[in-house]
């Protein structure tokens, strides 16, 4: 009796509950389409406009649904023309960009040289707010249409000019020869009509021009990618789709990679990696990225900057156990670092081994001699900066204090400061308020060994945030970026580097790779350069 | 009764003013957001300048309260930095987590009071020591451990159920993180009904009806259950908020897209017209379940009269 009265009581407010709740259903969750394959992600930070992503995750879809006048080989990272036809040039600043005919957008509209030149100047464009708009920095007439103080002057650069459907030409505020390498980054895409016509709706639903067409988005929850039969490049998709679910936490998505509701997962979490191997075999993936992590020492203080301090710098260096730190704490996704660049350039691109020397080895006897010499450690300790929140940076900056007290036998002479937020630590790096050297990472956003140094080692450049300022390295960059010729060019920017090395403005810690891991579902799955799976070469099995 | 009701509605505004003046003024407090939007890259000035501009950063906190403040009144909770306005955020968590909130609640009511009444009935037996000692084992397993154990136990090894949960949070998928969001919770329920009903089992009105002769579950369910529930329900209106924003830890173990994952999101970016919007939503809550348990003493206890 007494039973049976629970029971009709607890129908009861079961049933009420569905009511109450009743408005949350909808789309059908996870259609088991037997040829598309379901992937993790991350909520994007920024709408999905071109010029306005600056993360991977929203990257991955833009990598899908989009294709520039050029593309980065996914496996050796090299720029290859998709859409332009030829980038032509005599003197590094005045290009002519002919386009391939025959290219359109999933709506039928034709990609013209219109389409490029209005969405360069809608992403250059100040009171678009688009993050990624100093990509545009080189082209001519960028300072009038979105100058460092007040409103744009102009609404158009003028640097750019549509000479035929086909054709549009470009003119630079300065010599830069590998400038065509850089286009394609995805700020570079062009973009149809209807982005500016019904940018809401674009938003909600974007249209482009990659083998993939958005067939819905659910934002902050999922996104179905479908194939896009009429696709006209030679990459075409070799599967029917990618559904991308979003993951808030990693730990999450590999489990639900184990349980064999997820296909691919391109985030093993920190605590999983004792166990990937043995958990997916060879469907473990952890291949070199094009990131590097960096401790960047504040050159703008005068304690780090005085005569001698350069040993001083060499000799911290010296003092951290790369080797160790990468093997025990990362199990090998990281790979101690032997210069300011990364192996994904390839010796052709610039990348070199062991260019910094002694000075990115572990040798303690002479580290400690070295510091000794320089003067010490201003005021006999150093702090180590980062940011709490994320990406659980404590336990490889504790172990590089570790190694650092260690070689100087003083176990106060280094000490990890953490910082609450991600923005707090920014915002403090930007005030210059830091006291002693503090974590970077760096991720490039086009494989040439020119990102990787001007843009944080160059006087006054957008992410130099040491402020470390030669002469002599500045000189060097000039002459690399006016060189017609890649292998000249290059061979100016390792001789810059080999000023960092000796100056030691931010200590190399190691190279980043990218990890990933798949179901047994699916086959010939790989991440780029930029550590995103290439996505339209997966094959279901 | 209608006029106490009236005064604690009113109540509720300056307490609804001060709440989110304070949320706004945390959120405020942990420093700009923008330097946060461009990764490990120093923002260009003049981007930066004009998205601050757009978002009202570059007014001083008390303009930026008052237009907020504003807005709310016009229903607008401003927009997320993804550009997406937070009363659809608001659309797509409210009803997933208020789902999960009420398994979690069905789960630790029904198990949680079936369990105290049967171990306050046979106080000091066997059935009494086990149930204790299971209670006092959930409580002190914290809500991180159990939700991974239990995950990985029925999703992947047993594969019983899904071990994430879909997007659309189907009933059926938010048993698994009801029950885990529900432990610590039914192991106080069970406690305070236990005792309540040990105490009052040996009352005289109980005396009374056995003396009457009415039947025993009669007893039960009428004179010693319905006296003994008040510290219960309590517990459980209060814990109708505390799960509805304390479902953060349980929301991300299962990937649950509800109102933890928006304010873990927007707290992460500071984003403090989610913070403040989602928050604001949590403390009306928690302010009219709180009105709604004192409104059901008067129900469960006639002497408790309100005027």
């Amino acid at each position: 009796m007494r039973a049976a009265t629970h029971a009709k009581w607890a129908t009861g407010a079961l049933s009420f509950a569905l009511v109450a709740t009743a408005c949350g259903g909808g789309v059908g969750s996870g259609s088991e389409d037997p040829g598309v394959v379901s992937a993790s992600w991350g909520d994007p930070q920024n709408p999905l406009e071109p010029a306005n992503t600056n993360e991977v995750q929203g990257g991955k879809v833009l990598e899908m649904i989009f294709r520039g006048l050029k593309r980065y080989n996914p496996r050796t990272g090299a720029a290859q023309n998709v859409i332009a036809d030829r980038i032509d040039t005599k003197d590094s600043q005045h290009y002519t960009v002919t386009l391939k005919p025959g290219w359109t957008f999933s709506n039928g509209e034709k990609v013209t040289a219109k389409s490029f030149v209005d969405a360069w100047n809608y992403g250059a464009l100040l009171g678009n707010s688009q993050r990624n708009a100093s990509f545009f920095q080189y082209i001519d007439g960028y300072d009038r249409v979105h100058p460092q103080h007040g409103a744009a002057k102009a609404k158009t650069m003028s640097g750019l000019k549509v000479v035929s459907p086909t054709e549009f030409t470009v003119k630079l505020n300065q010599k830069f020869s590998s400038w065509p390498d850089t286009l394609g980054y995805s700020a570079f895409m062009p973009l149809p009509r209807t982005f500016y016509s019904h940018h809401d709706a674009w938003v909600k639903k974007p249209v482009g021009n990659g083998p993939y067409v958005v067939e819905s988005y659910t934002k902050g929850s999922a996104m179905k990618l479908r194939k896009w039969a009429k696709y006209p490049g030679s990459d075409k998709a070799r599967n029917d789709g990618i559904d991308l679910r979003v993951y808030t936490d990693n730990n999450s998505a590999y489990t639900d990679l184990q349980a064999g509701n997820l296909d691919l997962v391109d985030d093993i979490p920190a605590t999983q990696l004792k166990n990937v191997r043995q958990d997916l075999g060879d469907r473990y993936l952890n291949q070199p990225a094009g990131v590097i992590q960096t401790l960047t020492v504040p050159i703008y203080d005068k304690a780090w900057n005085k005569p001698g301090m350069d040993k001083v710098r060499r000799g911290i260096s010296m003092a951290i156990d790369r080797a160790s730190i990468t093997k025990e704490i990362f199990r090998d996704t990281r790979t101690p670092a032997t210069d300011w660049t990364s192996p994904v350039l390839k010796t052709q691109g610039g990348y070199k081994a062991g260019l910094c020397g002694t000075a990115c080895e572990f040798h303690p006897k002479e580290a400690k001699a070295l510091i000794k010499e320089g003067g010490g450690l201003p005021g006999g300790k150093m702090t180590l900066a980062y940011n709490a929140d994320t990406g659980s940076h404590k336990d490889w900056i504790d172990a590089i204090c570790n190694s650092i007290n260690n070689t100087l036998g003083n176990d106060k002479a280094c000490v990890g400061a953490p910082v609450g937020t991600f923005a707090d630590f920014r915002n403090r790096i930007s005030a210059r308020k830091m006291a002693g050297p503090f974590r970077a990472g760096w991720q490039m956003d086009y494989p040439l060994i020119q990102d990787f140094l001007q843009p944080m080692y160059y006087t006054n450049a957008s992410s130099n945030d040491g402020k470390f300022n030669n002469q002599d390295f500045d000189k060097l960059v000039n002459e690399a970026n006016a060189a017609t010729d890649t292998r000249t060019a290059i061979g100016k920017f390792q001789d810059a580097e080999k000023i960092l090395a000796e100056q030691m403005p931010a200590v190399p810690l190691w190279y980043q790779n990218g990890s990933g891991g798949y179901s047994q579902r699916i086959g010939n799955v790989s991440l780029n350069p930029f550590s995103v799976p290439v996505y339209n070469e997966i094959k279901v099995i | 009764m209608g006029r106490y009701v009236i005064r604690r509605l009113l109540q509720m505004v300056p307490v609804f003013i001060g709440s989110t003046f304070l949320i706004f003024f945390m959120v405020y407090a942990l420093g700009d957001p923008v330097a946060a939007m461009f990764g490990d890259r120093a923002p260009d000035p003049a981007t930066a300048a004009q998205i601050r501009a757009d978002l009202y950063l570059d007014q001083p906190l008390w303009k930026q309260y008052l237009h907020y403040m504003g807005q709310i009144f016009q229903g607008n909770f401003g927009t997320a930095f993804n550009g997406q306005p937070v009363t659809e955020l608001m659309a797509a968590a409210f009803p997933v987590t208020l789902r999960l909130t009420l398994v979690a609640i069905l789960i630790e009511m029904i198990a949680g009071i079936l369990l105290g009444v049967f171990s306050g009935l046979r106080r000091g037996r066997a059935v009494d020591t086990s149930v204790l000692v299971f209670t006092l084992v959930v409580v002190s397993v914290p809500t991180f451990v159990s939700g991974y154990v239990l995950q990985f136990l029925l999703g992947v090894k047993w594969g019983w159920v899904k071990p994430a949960v879909s997007i659309d949070a189907p009933l059926g998928e938010l048993l698994l993180p009801g029950v885990v969001l529900a432990l610590v919770s039914l192991a106080y329920v069970t406690r305070l009904t236990r005792t309540s009903i040990a105490e009052n089992a040996r009352a005289d009105y109980v005396r009374t009806a056995i003396a009457k002769g009415l039947p025993r579950h009669r007893v039960i369910t009428r004179h010693l259950l319905r006296n003994s529930l008040i510290p219960v329900v309590t517990f459980i209106g209060t814990d109708i908020g505390a799960l509805m924003g304390g479902a953060i830890v349980t929301e991300r173990i299962f990937n649950i897209h509800g109102v933890g994952f928006q304010l873990y999101q927007g707290i992460l970016r500071q984003n403090s017209p989610t913070v403040v919007g989602f928050v604001t939503i949590l403390v009306l809550v928690f302010l009219f379940a709180n009105l709604i348990v004192d409104l059901l003493y008067a129900v469960l206890d006639p002497r408790i009269r309100y005027a």
